[in-house]
């Protein structure tokens, strides 16, 4: 759990992060938003305290962030950037082993812990540990950049743009492997992003950043049917709102009794996919089906509209 | 097929036939000081050996002009230096006339030309054929193995260059030593002094530029110049400052040089160390301090590794440019190779002057070759920075 407290930070007179407080529940994902120059950085980077706040405390797990010399606290933290910030002048393997090394893990547990990560994030470790950073595609350093910050096991990860320098084709790939590797480990996360439709992807919550100020920090959902001041209301583009809001429901939520024709749809899709397809299928309704392939219903056009109206 | 000449081959070609068949090979003067009168090949060497080493040119000649394969370009050059080796301190013996002690023979233009057009056909091989920097510090020892077996043998004991080194062979090693310890020493005190300076220069902004800038107003400085400057501050620390004199510091001698060529050294390592840690990748420095680097750990496994190549590259330079500077030494008593230059030229002895010089020169070019060789192994060894 992360507890940010009346936090401000003022550079002269500039107050760059004013006055912000919110609580991150473990095992979530927290997304922060905002234009650049909203604070959400910098907000970031006093969690793992590579900036010093002016005043206000935060705690990690009930432990002020304080009560460590900063660069034991980092050891503890996760920190993946955009650019994945990899050292070019050593291994993937010996990138991954930064922090066990720093923490003086023994060989042998470094070595493990360097293979599971990278089956995990789906590079051969024989083929892969071996190699330079330059030797990656985008994508791949990418994910070393990510196994890099989850090597020593932190409970907490914080991530500054990290999916920022990708094509959206691998963009889309990160952050459904960033999702699967949450819940795998089960570890806090909090992301800074200037897309919306990134932070409504990922996020558990998300919070909304304009000049400082922590303007809303609410379930995705109600970001959407509810945005707290017009800002907020830009940022979710109130002509993808709809869309939005469907992106976040599963097809298995909207299923209805009854059958139809066609191309089964995976009720784990989300209601977003279920609607693009049947319209451009040109079909009012589509069969679903579980992902043993038993078949569960429909989704219907109608039945999804009324979804993707805004909530009471 | 048409006939294709190597452009560089057209160059050496042309310098090598003016070298073998106008220039003189050998100078003969009845004495160390009067003028000499030169000789060619011909007329400097006995009968077969003369006409010989001419057929060798001109075999060399064709090979380097037209586009040949490397392998015949490489036996080309490197026999032609070896029979140009031996050929001169044949002339040695064959142009002074027996039981002679004052007349000297020394190579003329004729020979330097022929061998600067194939050791410039030699390096071209060399780098064409890219040779791996072990192959290449392995060349460099051959050649001077080769070398100092031609010295032990006797084959140049004829030459002016080596009478006048064997009226001095003690004091060279002695000067040899001087001009290795002032430059290396010079160089070690640059980079004891200079890495952290260049680190503070990166760290602090405030400081770089004005450290830069005197450090670019003392490289101006004219050698004498500073030397010159250097006697009154380290006269008075002699007299006023106790046991400084005891450790050889002094108004003129080997203090001042050290300072001076120090002086000069500390810019390039100073401005190669601040250059080389600002291209460090800004996300790896920070993805660094995020993980829990401290300052000391990042600057010795980030940083440091990450600029070393480019650091190196400045001692390179220093190294260099300091076997160069220590000859002027000798000017204010520093000692060095200096000394025999500068004798050389108060008694307008050329032979004295090469004796300076000749060792000078390979010193240097030996040292840039070893950096060279370093250089390329830690950087291959750390491969590639990654395209930021």
């Amino acid at each position: 759990m992360i507890e940010i407290e009346n936090i401000t930070k003022r550079y002269d007179k500039q107050t760059v992060v004013n006055d912000v407080s919110m609580v991150v529940e473990p095992r979530t994902i927290a997304a922060i938003v905002g234009t650049s120059g909203s604070g959400k950085t910098t907000l970031l980077r006093m969690i793992n305290r590579l900036v010093e706040p002016t005043s206000g405390t935060i705690k990690l797990d009930g432990v002020d962030n304080h009560s460590l010399p900063d660069y034991e606290l980092r050891r503890s933290i996760g920190y993946a950037i955009q650019g994945h910030g990899l050292f070019p002048h050593r291994t993937v393997a010996q990138n991954i082993a930064t922090v066990p090394l720093l923490l003086g893990w023994d060989r042998e547990r470094i070595d493990e812990r360097v293979d599971e990560l990278l089956k995990l994030f789906q590079l051969d470790p024989a083929d892969f540990g071996p190699r330079y950073p330059h030797e990656l595609s985008g994508g791949q350093q990418q994910r070393v950049g990510v196994a890099r910050a989850l090597a020593a096991k932190p409970n907490v990860l914080l991530m500054d743009e990290p999916f920022g320098a990708l094509d959206p084709i691998i963009r889309t790939k990160a952050q459904e492997d960033l999702l699967a590797i949450q819940k795998h480990f089960g570890t806090t996360i909090i992301l800074v992003t200037h897309d919306m439709e990134e932070a409504v992807h990922l996020g558990h919550k998300i919070a909304v950043m304009d000049g400082g100020k922590l303007v809303q920090y609410a379930r995705p959902a109600e970001i959407l049917a509810k945005p707290a001041s017009s800002f907020v209301e830009t940022l979710v583009g109130s002509s993808e709102r709809p869309f939005r809001l469907l992106s976040l429901g599963r097809v298995g939520d909207a299923v209805e009794k009854g059958s139809a024709e066609g191309e089964a749809i995976p009720a784990d899709a989300s209601q977003r996919d279920a609607l693009a397809e049947l319209l451009w299928t040109g079909k009012p309704a589509l069969p679903v089906k579980d992902t043993d392939g038993k078949a569960l219903g429909r989704v219907t056009v109608d039945g999804l509209v009324k979804l993707a109206a805004r909530p009471a | 097929m048409a006939i294709r000449f190597d452009k560089l081959g057209v160059v050496i070609a042309a310098i090598a036939a003016y070298a073998a068949f106008l220039a003189p090979f050998a100078t003969f003067r009845a004495n160390r000081i009067v003028p000499g009168e030169g000789r060619l090949i011909l007329d400097a060497l006995p009968a077969v050996s003369g006409p010989l080493l001419l057929a060798l040119v001109v075999v060399a000649i064709v090979v380097a002009l037209l586009k040949t394969p490397l392998a015949w370009r490489l036996v080309v050059s490197v026999v032609l230096l070896v029979a140009l080796a031996l050929a001169i301190g044949m002339a040695g013996g064959f142009l002074t006339p027996p039981g002679n002690t004052f007349a000297r023979v020394s190579p003329a233009s004729g020979f330097w030309l022929l061998i600067f057009a194939f050791t410039l056909l030699l390096a071209d091989v060399l780098t064409r054929l890219e040779l791996s920097p072990f192959v290449r510090l392995a060349v460099l020892l051959i050649a001077a193995v080769a070398v100092g077996m031609l010295l032990a043998s006797g084959a140049w004991d004829s030459l002016s260059i080596l009478k006048e080194y064997a009226n001095r062979a003690d004091t060279f090693w002695a000067e040899a030593r001087k001009h290795v310890t002032l430059a290396l020493g010079s160089l070690l005190a640059a980079v004891v002094v200079g890495l952290p300076l260049g680190i503070l220069c990166h760290r602090v902004e405030a400081l770089r530029a004005g450290v830069l800038n005197v450090l670019n107003i003392i490289q101006t400085i004219p050698s004498i110049a500073l030397f010159g400057m250097l006697i009154g501050p380290l006269g008075w620390v002699a007299l006023h400052v106790p046991g400084a004199s005891a450790i050889g510091i002094r108004g003129i001698g080997t203090a001042p040089a050290f300072v001076a060529l120090f002086l000069y050294s500390l810019l390039p390592v100073v401005a190669n160390t601040v250059v080389g840690l600002a291209g460090v990748p800004k996300a790896a420095n920070e993805a660094a301090r995020g993980m829990g680097m401290t300052d000391w750990q990042r600057l010795s496994g980030v940083e440091f590794p990450l600029a070393f190549p480019v650091i190196l590259t400045g001692i390179r330079i220093v190294l260099v440019q300091n076997i160069g500077l220590a000859t002027i030494a000798a000017l204010i008593g520093g000692g060095g190779f200096g000394v025999f230059v500068f004798q050389g030229v108060g008694q307008t002895a050329m032979d004295l002057v090469l004796l300076g010089a000749v060792p000078t020169v390979a010193l240097a070019f030996a040292a840039g070759i070893v950096l060279d060789a370093i250089i390329e192994l830690t950087a291959t060894a750390r491969r590639k920075e990654a395209v930021a």
